[in-house]
């Protein structure tokens, strides 16, 4: 194989326009497996939550999870689908060990919902994405490959397969391949992932989770000479963030135009996202042969929702992402473009709560956007596990209104709250960090500075005001910066007039 | 004491209600039965002695609390081997399953256990459910007790089999083209479909889902009742299941016996009268329509002309769903594991355990169906079957808009000689004719002993609408009075 030089991502969006498209599959949070009454918590002891159904037993037979048909109804219409009134489960038939039965129980050509969209703002302009489909299937167990050096099936010496993920509900959301955005397209792809994340938290169906695989995405990507028809499309799985979607995109446009500048066809096939080097690999060849003889599962009822009934779960959706964004950035007084940010830091329901704990807008809003921002973004973690409350911060802005911390106080007593120290008032209480603006303690601290400092004293005396502030400045120095600087500026001017 | 294995279970059960027999007793003697015969019928792939007693002990200890009984409290079953029993080997006659012990019991044994029945063992059949004369069960074939060189009828061979050879009073068959059904008409005995959904699939190895249906055998109308009442009814393990109450089956049974049909219009089936059937058939037939007739009965001549295509379209439909249900035997988690040698690729695993564990019936269904399912065949075979499947069932709903019940013999030929039809799958498959339609349906059909010919059974098939069990009941029991039980000879003569 030879080795060419990739061309840069600048110049693959010169020639070529993309197109993408994405699966998703969301595994909702239903107490209940998808035909049994399994649990379906995260974490347990492998094959701990298996029953004869979900193990596929002989004999044993499915039952629909009511909750899981009502999550996907809901999903459905929060991305503006049509509810079928009348559709089955599908059988997708093929082996493998991860699988009880051999087939997995899904939809093929009678989707529960159809022909929806979702609009996602990119760079401050929107782009609507199309949903083809959103269907609902079991997940598979997992399978994990034991004595071989990659992890993978092929020199293993044993696999272990967990069916505790077996049969858990699984809802797969299609959209429409999306032409038309260009260099965009990376951002588009995150952007979209990133609001269906959010519709589907809204609704509190799933935790949504990429890191734990309650969210997983498929990206299909294309490259076409402009004017000419669409180019063969691959697949990319095993994308487990929102920043490898983005990646992901971004380094197949890139593979997929180095491929057809040296004139050769892409094949359409399934790929792997490589999280440390943030490209792509071949999968399996032989997935694109496979025939799932998919035909009507006979042993469940069709689903028929009635139409009150959806009717009702329409009118139950909470307010969309979308909307609560724009009316929240009126209330708070920001930009469109101040708002995307915060949404893209997490930061909404943190900034809500730090207001309804008592806090401005403009207060919450500096240190979940400011201080804790950085402080997540350079540990790694989410804002929300950054290690400080909504209640905490309120506080901690409280006491700045209050004049009892400055500024540089203020962010020494988050540092002790987000290192576990306590609320912002325990640290306070326990470092003996409170501005200290009680003039008795400070006239000493004033005095001290005039006397070593005569010259400043003189100028102050001679009317030069604006001297007074090296002395205030000798002043923090003694007291550690706990005296309120009005206050001993207050005292410096009075003792020197 | 006369031989409790000659009684009806109506009979046993009164007797162990009374006390004039224990449950233990009753028990021992069928027990005692299999123990003597079942070496040359092999109507049994596992007895269990010890479960049955303690079974038997607990009716006993119950009766002498003082505590209620239930109807068939105390009463010997035999049950299919295709049911799941809990710690009981159950391998629907296939080597993949052999020494598999479900560790939870079907629906339906839950209800037989609540019922006091004694469960005696696991019967044999065709492998998985596939074939007609119990030949491809993997462990041998049952013997027909009419005549041990002939087939027992199929699949549920083993069944049939028990009850004529007094082995027990009372079997749990499944039917997906006939498999209670015909077995019952060449044995002799009486084998009833109930209506699809009717009772609960939870627990039967699936063979054809939206076909198979489990159901009761015994050697009379009111006994066949009597057990359908107690496995019947909603199971909300099973989505198939219909949430409506069971028709009183077995008052409808004793109303029959009572022998007046005034005011009932039979629909006999033109298509399955003539030619087709061996003609002692059609005589036995035609003998016990004119029975019924004189008991008031007005029989009317019904053309169903979609039948002719139920026969393809349930060899397009049942392997399609089989091909499917069977995927999951591929030696991962449970049954036979042929080549794991830690060299071999799990797909080299899966293939050998799957060629080794598989009977020649069963691969020629499963390649059947994995080729009508496969993208480009889809719409002219499974898509195509689908709508026979639609047209049969506008025949039989049209049909009960005229009479109550359609007739017609249950089988074209009695019971034939081993390998007399297995070298060609399709006159197998002929065997089942006249049992197919209903399934397609799925409404319920019966079949009664109506006479014999060439000293062989023959049996009459009443079919009636979707949960209108109890009609069937009713006509099959009539003619239960009209012409009598059947009487195997003795096979200890034949010893
Ligand atoms: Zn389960």
């Amino acid at each position: 194989m030879t080795t060419t030089a990739l061309p840069s991502y600048e110049d693959a969006i010169a020639r070529y326009e993309p197109v993408i498209g994405l699966e998703t599959h969301v595994e909702l949070g239903t107490n209940t497996k998808m035909f049994c009454a399994c649990p379906t918590e995260f974490g347990a002891e492998p094959n701990t939550q298996v029953c004869p159904v979900c193990l596929g037993l002989p004999g044993a037979l499915p039952v629909a999870n009511r909750a899981a048909i009502e999550a996907t109804i809901r999903i459905g219409l929060a991305l503006n689908c049509d509810i079928a009134p009348w559709c089955r489960m599908a059988r997708k038939n093929y082996f493998y060990p991860d699988m009880p039965k051999n087939f997995q129980t899904s939809q093929y050509d009678e989707p529960l919902c159809v022909d929806g969209y979702v609009d996602v703002l990119v760079d401050g302009e929107t782009v609507r994405i199309e949903i083809e489909r959103v269907h609902l299937e079991e997940d598979t167990g997992k399978t994990l490959h034991v004595g071989g050096a990659t992890g993978r099936i092929h020199g293993a010496t044993e696999s272990l397969v967990d069916y505790n993920r077996a049969g858990i509900p699984l809802v797969e959301i299609v959209t429409k391949p999306v032409p038309g955005i260009g260099a965009r397209a990376p951002e588009v792809a995150k952007a979209y992932v990133t609001e269906l994340r959010d519709i589907i938290r809204s609704l509190d169906v799933s935790d949504v989770r990429m890191e734990q695989g309650s969210m997983r995405c498929d990206v299909n990507t294309s490259l076409n000479l402009p004017g000419e028809e669409w180019g063969t499309r691959t697949e990319t799985k095993n994308v487990n963030s929102l920043r490898s979607v983005e990646r992901a995109v971004r380094s197949e446009i890139i593979r997929q135009a180095s491929l057809l500048n040296e004139g050769t066809r892409i094949f359409q096939e399934t790929r792997h996202f490589q999280e440390t080097t943030g490209d792509t690999r071949p999968g399996r060849s032989k997935e694109t042969a496979t025939d799932y003889r998919y035909f009507p599962e006979p042993d469940l009822v069709p689903i028929a929702p009635d139409t009150a009934w959806v009717a009702e779960l329409k009118a139950g959706l909470p307010e969309m992402p979308s909307v609560k964004r724009a009316r929240l950035a009126e209330e708070w007084g920001i930009s469109t473009v101040d708002m995307q940010s915060v949404a893209n830091a997490g930061a909404i329901e943190l900034i809500e709560q730090t207001i309804a704990a008592g806090a401005t807008p403009a207060g919450a809003r500096k240190w979940w956007m400011g201080e804790l921002a950085r402080r997540a973004n350079e540990t790694g973690v989410e804002l929300a596990a950054v290690g400080a409350t909504p209640a905490q911060v309120a506080q901690l802005q409280g006491l700045v209104d209050e004049g009892k911390l400055n500024d540089k106080l203020a962010r020494q007593v988050l540092e002790a709250v987000v290192a576990g120290e306590g609320d912002p008032a325990a640290v306070i209480e326990a470092r003996g960090l409170g501005v200290v603006s009680d003039t008795g303690a400070l006239t000493a601290a004033v005095d001290e500075a005039i006397a070593a400092n005569p010259d400043i004293a003189a100028k102050i005396r001679d009317g030069k005001v604006a001297a007074a502030g090296a002395l205030v400045g000798a002043v923090m120095k003694t007291t550690r910066g706990q005296a309120d600087a009005k206050t001993v500026r207050e005292l410096i001017l009075e003792r020197l007039s | 004491m006369t031989d409790v294995t000659r009684m009806t279970a109506a009979q046993v059960a009164g007797l162990i209600s009374k006390g004039d027999a224990s449950a233990v007793e009753v028990a021992t003697a069928h027990l005692d039965r299999i123990a003597a015969v079942d070496e040359r019928v092999h109507a049994f792939l596992h007895v269990d002695r010890e479960g049955a007693l303690a079974a038997a002990r607990a009716v006993d200890e119950q009766r002498a609390r003082g505590e209620e009984l239930g109807p068939l409290a105390g009463v010997p079953v035999a049950v299919k081997d295709v049911i799941a029993t809990r710690g009981i080997p159950t391998t629907a006659a296939s080597k993949i399953l052999e020494g598999w012990k479900p560790p939870y019991d079907a629906t339906i044994v839950q209800r037989l256990r609540a019922a006091g029945t004694v469960m005696l063992g696991k019967t044999n059949m065709d492998e998985f459910a596939m074939g007609s004369s119990t030949e491809y069960s993997a462990y041998g074939p049952t013997n027909n007790p009419w005549d041990l060189g002939r087939i027992p009828g199929g699949s549920g061979g083993g069944s049939a089999a028990s009850l004529a050879a007094y082995e027990a009073p009372l079997a749990i068959g499944t039917d997906t083209g006939g498999s209670i059904r015909q077995p019952g008409a060449v044995t002799g005995t009486v084998g009833a479909k109930p209506t699809y959904g009717g009772t609960s699939r939870y627990g039967l190895i699936a063979f054809s889902s939206s076909l198979d249906t489990p159901g009761p055998c015994a050697r009379t109308v009111e006994d066949a009742a009597l057990l359908h009442a107690v496995i019947a009814g909603h199971d909300p393990r099973d989505s198939t299941s219909i949430p409506q109450p069971v028709p009183d089956v077995v008052a409808a049974a004793r109303r029959g016996a009572g022998g007046d049909l005034t005011g009932v219009k039979l629909g006999l089936v033109k298509e399955f009268a003539g030619e087709g059937a061996e003609p002692g058939v059609l005589a036995a037939f035609h003998e016990s329509v004119e029975a019924l007739v004189k008991l008031g009965a007005e029989v009317v001549e019904i053309s169903c002309p979609h039948f002719e295509y139920a026969l393809p379209a349930y060899y397009l439909i049942a392997p399609s769903e089989a091909s499917s249900n069977l995927a999951r035997f591929d030696g991962v988690r449970y049954g036979l594991r042929v080549g794991d040698d830690g060299n071999r690729s799990l797909e080299e695993v899966m293939s050998l355990t799957r060629e080794a564990g598989f009977g020649p019936e069963v691969k020629r269904r499963i390649i059947l169906g994995t080729y009508a399912l496969s993208s480009g065949y889809y719409d002219a075979y499974y898509g195509q079957a689908q709508k026979v499947r639609t047209l049969i069932t506008r025949d039989f709903t049209s049909a009960f808009e005229r009479v109550d019940v359609l007739i017609s013999p249950t089988t074209p030929f009695v019971a034939f000689p081993f390998g007399s039809r297995t070298s060609d799958p399709y006159q197998m498959y002929l065997a089942d004719l006249y049992t197919i339609p209903t399934n397609l349906y799925g409404g319920p059909a019966i079949s009664v002993p109506c006479g014999l010919s060439e000293g062989l059974p023959v049996g009459f098939q009443v079919m009636a609408p979707t949960m209108a069990d109890d009609r069937m009941y009713r006509v099959a029991a009539a003619l239960e009075s009209a012409v009598g039980t059947l009487t195997p000879p003795s096979l200890e003569a034949r010893a």
